[in-house]
């Protein structure tokens, strides 16, 4: 017997995974979580029929989402976490010993029950006594908050359904009012392939710029998501990306990485002609 | 629609009108709004009854609708909900014959009375003392006016307001009825009384003779269809009679079959929508209240008099203190957010939740008030405080309307008598009416809305530059 997960990339392409055994399928009141085991990519979480992360290429949305913001600025104390159910951020960013709370605010508390069980190597760091668990809607948890992080990670779904709301200018604006002085936020930031997805890079990036004074886009290679190519934003209140990266001191921390390190941190930040020129798209 | 859906089945080989052919006279047009309902926009047919002249399947869905909203009759209008207001007042009130409106009635109304001919006798709304909105009418105002016009044929009462907010229903209908005069309720915003739970109360089960609903605007059905529903005593075939001179000969179906639709789920799920809907407005509302600088208001403004009742899935919120006008606020959200609310006049917005609204979205508009506070809140200073101008009518709508007019420049126009109307649109409320004098506080407050971004409608002159006034 042969077994496929198939997810649309667009209309006109497909990309499948084949399937050894469906681990886990059920309805959380938010959205369907399916948990499959396949061969090429391992332990597979879909959420909605969408691809959020693979066993085997996980380590490279992870490390990119927490290094690049870490790296640039060693004072981060206080950091926000917005979605990240499946635990793989937190677990890069408890590496930090300089990290002194983590807040995780997940709408869906389901998937964080069904990552712990089926998905231990990136669901492994919610028992450190620094994270917090918020389940609740992270529009709204960040809307009440002022001048309390040094970080905020922008982990989302896509931008239909329950993180609809965490691609908007008003989130961003919260976010930047949570925000410390030195205070950075990252976000997940689509793909700029195809063009339903590259409509929501451009428009989430001129929200971003038109509310935060250093707004920069980097970007890394993901093969299961959508066209591969994948984006992520750093918006600050000041501090820049690739100046004020402290190389030393990061590489003097001796957290293994397989995906990031300095030398990429640095070309990262370069992006293709086409996506410099999605990026300056106003048209909202 | 179970009509609809045989028709359907069988395939029929049209050589009737619309011209389309279920479509396949337009491939681009089916491609734009879907075969399935491009299938049923048809014409009137014996096995699809017609509406100007019910006798199977359209009667037999008015005849459930009325039965659902607890009315002795209810009649399918196409034309919006402007139709039935106009259908409501020509049925008791003819050429001369008086009645009594509050001032911050609809257009519609006020149109009806160009045509027809009827009289309007104003009862001035209160005004709510910081908020600047127009209320309801009060029951001594009321008294006072019908004493004075004993002669008049009817009472017509908004229930609720745009803004949500109701009169003494029960009290007035008993009123008026003691005098032998008609209620007609214009209920544009309260398809939802008939339904939820703890609402304020429907115009027909507080005994009004008519009503306009609109169930379009919260009771799902398609833009522009609407119902007219009517009580013990009046003669429906009558008002057939009078809703068929000016509706169309060619209903369409869409529309017909969305009221039925809509119907059937109103009445089998009403009460848990609107369970729900109040839940996210009341949810939206402290939360919007806890931003600070907003003031969401709510029931806490009935006073007895003016308010006698508040519909709290109305989300209506106080803006100025912010240093904004509604309109402003309201073109913020959409410009720079993305999100389209109902209207924002000159100190508050009106936003409406509804059968199709989610938790995500509440948080949405929430988050994004937040933002326009931080962002843009400046000092309330000079900003204007009220939204309703008194009237001063001084000939009837119609002999004005139609009388020899000239144009002149919007600010060398006090002291005249209006030929037109002028309103921002929405809500629709006429600063100005034909017949009234046009007074310096009408003129301030129009080139204020007009500054500050408000739609301003109802003169020929598109621009509002000039404004056509009555030759002396």
């Amino acid at each position: 017997m042969q077994l496929w997960f198939t997810e649309m990339h667009c209309e006109g392409a497909k990309f499948s995974i084949k399937v050894k055994k469906c681990v886990y399928g059920g309805e959380s009141p938010f959205q369907r979580i399916d948990i499959l085991d396949t061969e090429a990519f391992g332990v597979v979480l879909v959420l909605d029929g969408i691809v959020m992360l693979t066993e085997r290429d996980e380590f490279i949305y992870h490390e990119m989402i927490v290094h690049p913001a870490m790296a640039v600025n060693p004072e981060i104390k206080n950091v926000l976490v917005i979605g990240a159910g499946d635990g793989g951020t937190i677990r890069e960013l408890a590496r930090y010993g300089s990290i002194e709370r983590i807040d995780m605010v997940e709408i869906d508390r389901e998937v964080v029950e069904v990552c712990k069980k089926y998905l231990p190597k990136t669901a492994c760091a919610f028992d450190d006594k620094r994270v917090n668990l918020y389940f609740e809607d992270g529009l709204k948890f960040v809307r009440g908050k002022k001048n309390e992080y040094d970080l905020i990670v922008v982990d989302s779904t896509d931008a239909f359904g329950p993180g609809e709301g965490l691609f908007t200018r008003e989130f961003y604006g919260n976010c930047y009012n949570a925000l410390k002085e030195n205070g950075i936020m990252v976000n997940q930031h689509e793909s700029p392939f195809y063009p339903e997805d590259a409509k929501l890079v451009s428009n989430a990036h001129f929200h971003i710029s038109s509310l935060f004074p250093v707004s920069r886009v980097y970007q890394a290679h993901i093969p299961t998501y959508p066209s591969g190519h994948w984006l992520f934003g750093f918006a600050s209140k000041g501090i820049d990306p690739v100046e004020d990266l402290k190389e030393d001191y990061w590489n003097s921390l001796g957290i293994e990485t397989r995906y990031y390190n300095t030398r990429l941190h640095k070309g990262c930040f370069a992006l293709p002609t086409y996506v410099e020129e999605l990026l300056k798209d106003e048209d909202y | 629609m179970e009509a609809l859906d045989s028709y359907r089945a069988k395939r029929v080989v049209s050589f009737d009108v619309p011209g389309h052919k279920q479509g396949k006279g337009n491939p681009e047009l089916v491609k734009f709004l879907g075969a399935q309902c491009i299938s049923v926009d048809v014409n009137s047919m014996k096995p699809l009854d017609n509406l100007s002249h019910p006798v199977s399947v359209i009667k037999e869905a008015e005849m459930l609708a009325a039965e659902a909203f607890g009315a002795a009759n209810a009649f399918f209008m196409v034309n919006g909900t402007s139709s039935a207001v106009s259908a409501m007042i020509m049925s008791v009130a003819k050429s001369g014959e008086k009645i009594i409106v509050p001032r911050n009635v609809h257009r519609s109304v006020i149109n009806t009375l160009i045509i027809s001919g009827a009289v309007p006798v104003y009862v001035n709304p209160g005004i709510h003392p910081t908020l600047g909105i127009p209320l309801g009418m009060s029951v001594k105002d009321l008294k006072k006016a019908i004493e004075e016009n004993p002669d008049a044929k009817a009472v017509f009462v908004n229930n609720p307001t745009y803004y949500g907010i109701c009169s003494n229903m029960t009290e007035i209908v008993k009123l008026a009825h003691e005098h032998g005069m008609y209620v007609l309720a214009d209920e544009a915003h309260g398809t939802h009384f008939y339904f939820g739970e703890d609402m304020p109360v429907a115009a027909m089960k507080a005994g009004a003779d008519m009503s306009a609903v609109s169930v379009h605007k919260t009771g799902g059905s398609l833009t522009q269809s609407s119902l007219l529903l009517t009580g013990p005593r009046i003669e429906a075939n009558y008002v057939r009679q009078i809703i068929n001179l000016t509706q169309t000969t060619s209903a369409s179906y869409l529309l017909l079959s969305s009221l039925d639709v809509a119907r059937r789920t109103l009445a089998l799920q009403g009460k848990e929508i609107f369970r729900k809907v109040a839940q996210m407005a009341v949810y939206a509302r402290e939360e919007i209240n806890n931003i600070g600088g907003y003031y969401a208001f709510s029931r806490e403004i009935i006073d007895g008099e003016f308010v006698h009742d508040f519909d709290v899935t109305k989300l209506s919120v106080y803006t100025r203190d912010i240093g904004l006008a509604g309109i402003e606020v309201y073109d913020i959200l959409r410009d720079k957010y993305g999100i389209q609310i109902e209207f924002g006049d000159i100190a508050n917005i009106l936003a409406i939740v509804s059968i199709g609204d989610n938790q995500y979205a509440i948080e949405r508009l929430v988050s994004a008030l937040a933002e326009i506070k931080r962002l843009y809140s400046r000092d309330n200073e000079g900003m204007l405080k009220y939204e309703y101008i008194a009237p001063v009518p001084v000939i009837k709508p119609k002999q004005a309307f139609f009388a020899d007019k000239v144009s002149v420049p919007i600010g060398e126009s006090e002291g005249y008598i209006c030929g037109e109307f002028v309103m921002c649109y929405p809500p629709g409320i006429p600063i100005l009416a034909p017949g009234e004098k046009i007074t310096r506080e009408a003129l301030d407050y129009i080139v204020y809305a007009k500054e500050k971004g408000s739609f301003l409608t109802g003169t020929e002159d598109l621009d509002l530059n000039y404004i056509k006034v009555l030759k002396d």
